[in-house]
């Protein structure tokens, strides 16, 4: 018998192209579409965007066309309490969530895996541009081969044992190729627009659905003050700010000001200049590791503190099993916490964790 | 593949499809015009009509054709409702399919009043409810005779007691019950069918209105069916409905048969862990078993059962095909969980005992490897 796969498929391009590539390969595909959340004005409204109806529907037709069963799943509960929940407790507490690589981990490699299992099927395939080789027995991460559609970011924090089971075909293409692999394919949605933002909170709808899911009271307008505490503005609350923002901030013109720190407990947001931005390390926690061997303090790697991050030279200080602190080589620009720093030994993922704040000069062992 | 979502639709029976192909390939006639062709379609309709009214023991005049069961519910309730003139009240209950929930929701949004009387655990309603309900501003009872994802069937006969005694119209929609039980229009003012369920095409229905009861249509632009529903008629669906009906009242004796079966199903199943049946030991329809498996996933024990071959439905679905916490189970008293990993078995006349054991394996294989799979607490 050939063995089952299941392709998760949202009805974009790339995830079309998965599940095209799992089917040439010669495995038995199963298309599943996951529901994850209500888009706003009732039933699966919309024309397209986050779970509407029209990119079931686009699943749906590719798969058919792909000779693949389909069939749309409700992952809501388990979407609202392993990706939204958290995302409103970070951005109410003045970090800065990730919610794609929560979503990595627990629904699409947790609450799907176990769907899939269940259907029979030995590994899931996603549209994800990212590589997985195997190498000397081991599965092993590495970013994808178009750099700027790289997702590996977003995939530190899946179970390491869950590699084995993961399926990522488009890693090794471009976003061209593989647009033209669905032209060629005559599936309809070889054009099909990207989708880059927060699935369920697209453009900056997020502060307005942060303020509705967040307790009475938590989320509240407060004061931006300078770097010498001088009242500079008002915020609406520090959910609609993010550490390295500029704009939006209302400062006006003169100097170029940036949101440095932010205090959830006091509703105070820190400006100041580029430079107050700059932090010679960070702390991580919650530490997941992708490789056999922890690395050792002193091991040269490369870190990346956000997705559209090149990375940055670092130097590992110390690691315990649930958390990590490194040392930039040259600093690092608006470390943010709540944000996932993950590191790379070339572009291999050796593991990562969420940012719990960002080290000064004197912590590092510098000044 | 073994077809157990009759409720769903049916399929088209062969003596259906003869009797329609040629009003599509000859007598493509417009009903309305005065030529041969015209006047075989009109007689065609005509025949259809009086088809449809003999399952129901109805005027073939009160016959009027439909797109289907969602605009004849639709029709029965705007119609009611605009003739009526101003805002009244409507009596309906909790377990309601969305074609008629909807439009409702929609009257009360322009004024009108709507109770929605609650259940019991089987899904029944209680005729004495209905009676305290009417108020002398009631303009309309709608009841389901049967309903679509546990089958529970309503005592049809003392509700329309009831409302012929304080004089209110009473609404049936039978979509689910023709074709299962004998359906006898005596006790409704207006009552609902569609033709795929039982046996017919997709995109006819009809709504049988008792004469002289005043219906404002829908649809203006004609004078088809006596005004009521402007459109030139679907000649072809409307035969195929005729002859679906004129086969139905004939087959009644083989679909009771089902029940035995469907108990043939539940014994497979009852023993299962977290197993508990929704739809009721007595008083429903015989083909239809709703069961939830508490924590297996209605989704996925639809998509296990696809790929062996076996088409079931989750007991509710979003417009995309998730399965979603069913209305109905929840006015039974359910809980969230339990309504939504619930699966509806519905048979067919032409379902055998051989397909209900082969479906009763696998549901068993499927939801026992499952518990197995967690009792060994492997993941990998």
């Amino acid at each position: 018998m050939r063995e089952r796969v299941v392709v998760a498929m949202s009805g974009g391009v790339d995830s079309s192209v998965a599940a095209a590539l799992v089917v040439r390969a010669g495995y038995e595909a199963i298309g599943i579409a996951m529901r994850l959340w209500e888009p706003a004005g009732g039933e699966l409204a919309g024309r397209s965007g986050c779970c509407s109806l029209d990119d079931f529907l686009d699943a749906r037709r590719v798969a058919h066309l792909l000779g693949m069963p389909f069939y749309v799943m409700d992952f809501r509960d388990e979407f609202r309490q392993a990706v939204v929940a958290p995302f409103v407790e970070e951005y109410a507490s003045g970090r800065t969530p990730n919610p794609c690589a929560r979503c990595n981990r627990f629904v699409k490699f947790g609450a799907l895996w176990h769907r899939a299992r269940e259907l029979g099927a030995s590994a899931i395939a996603t549209g994800h541009y990212a590589r997985l080789v195997m190498e000397g027995g081991e599965p092993v991460l590495r970013r994808a081969a178009d750099r700027g559609k790289d997702q590996s970011y977003f995939l530190f924090s899946v179970e390491g044992e869950r590699l084995r089971n993961l399926l990522f075909p488009v890693g090794e293409l471009t976003k061209a190729e593989v647009r033209e692999t669905a032209a060629a394919l005559g599936l309809p949605v070889a054009a099909k627009p990207e989708s880059q933002e927060v699935c369920f909170a697209p453009g900056r709808a997020h502060g307005a659905l942060v303020a509705q899911l967040a307790e009475p009271g938590r989320v509240r307008p407060g004061w931006l003050v300078d770097e010498r505490g001088k009242r500079v503005g008002r915020h609406d609350g520090v959910h609609t700010v993010t550490i390295g923002q500029r704009r939006g901030l209302g400062l006006g013109g003169g100097r170029r000001q940036y949101v440095i720190a932010i205090d959830a407990e006091t509703a105070v947001v820190r400006v100041g200049s580029r430079d107050a931005l700059v932090a010679a390390g960070l702390e991580a926690r919650e530490a997941n590791w992708l490789v056999p061997r922890l690395p050792v303090p002193g091991t040269r790697l490369t870190v990346k503190v956000r997705s559209r991050h090149s990375g940055a030279p670092a130097t590992v200080l110390d690691v315990r099993p649930e958390g990590f602190r490194i040392r930039a080589d040259e600093g690092l620009l608006a470390v943010t916490p709540g944000q996932a720093a993950v590191l790379y030994d070339g572009d291999r993922v050796v593991g990562g964790g969420w940012i719990a704040r960002a080290l000064g000069p004197e912590e590092v062992g510098e000044g | 593949m073994i077809y157990l979502d009759h409720n769903a639709t049916t399929p088209v029976l062969a003596e259906v499809v003869r009797a329609m192909l040629p009003f599509l390939e000859r007598d493509f006639g417009n009903p309305s015009s005065a030529h041969r062709l015209g006047s075989n379609a009109r007689c065609a309709v005509e025949e259809a009509r009086e088809q449809v009214a003999r399952l129901i023991g109805g005027e073939a005049a009160g016959v009027i054709f439909t797109s289907g069961g969602t605009e004849s519910n639709n029709l029965a309730i705007e119609g009611v409702a605009r003739a009526s003139g101003r805002p009244g009240h409507v009596v309906t209950t909790q377990i309601e399919h969305s074609s008629v929930l909807a439009p409702l929701a929609r009257l009360e949004r322009e004024g009108w009043e709507v109770t929605r009387l609650p259940v019991d655990e089987e899904g029944r309603v209680a005729p004495e409810a209905i009676a305290a309900a009417i108020s002398p501003a009631t303009r309309l009872v709608t009841i389901g005779w049967a309903n679509n994802e546990i089958g529970t069937i309503q005592p049809i006969d003392r509700i329309g007691a009831i409302c012929r005694a304080r004089g209110v119209p009473l609404h049936v929609d039978a979509i689910q019950a023709a074709g299962k039980v004998k359906i006898d229009c005596a006790a409704a003012d207006l009552l609902s069918l569609s033709a795929h369920k039982i046996g017919g095409p997709k995109g006819i229905g009809a709504l049988w209105v008792r004469p002289g009861l005043r219906l404002e249509p829908l649809l203006l632009g004609g004078s088809q069916e006596r005004g009521r529903r402007a459109g030139t008629e679907n000649v072809a669906g409307a035969v195929g409905f005729g002859v679906a009906c004129a086969l139905a009242s004939r087959r009644l004796q083989a679909v009771a048969r089902l029940a035995e079966l469907r108990e043939r199903l539940w014994e497979a199943l009852r023993d299962l862990p977290g197993v508990r049946r929704n739809s009721p030991l007595r008083g429903c329809l015989c083909n239809t078993l709703n069961v939830s498996f508490c924590g297996f996933s209605a989704d996925a024990l639809v998509a296990a059962l696809d790929l062996r071959g076996i088409a079931v439905s989750s007991g509710s679905a979003c417009a995309a095909g998730a399965s979603e916490p069913s209305h109905v189970l929840r006015a039974l008293g359910r809980e969230e969980a339990l309504a939504r990993d619930a699966i509806r078995f519905s048979l067919g006349p032409e379902t055998t005992a051989a397909e209900i054991d082969e479906v009763g394996a696998a549901v068993r294989s499927i939801v026992c490897a499952r518990g197995e799979r967690l009792a060994g607490g492997t993941h990998a």
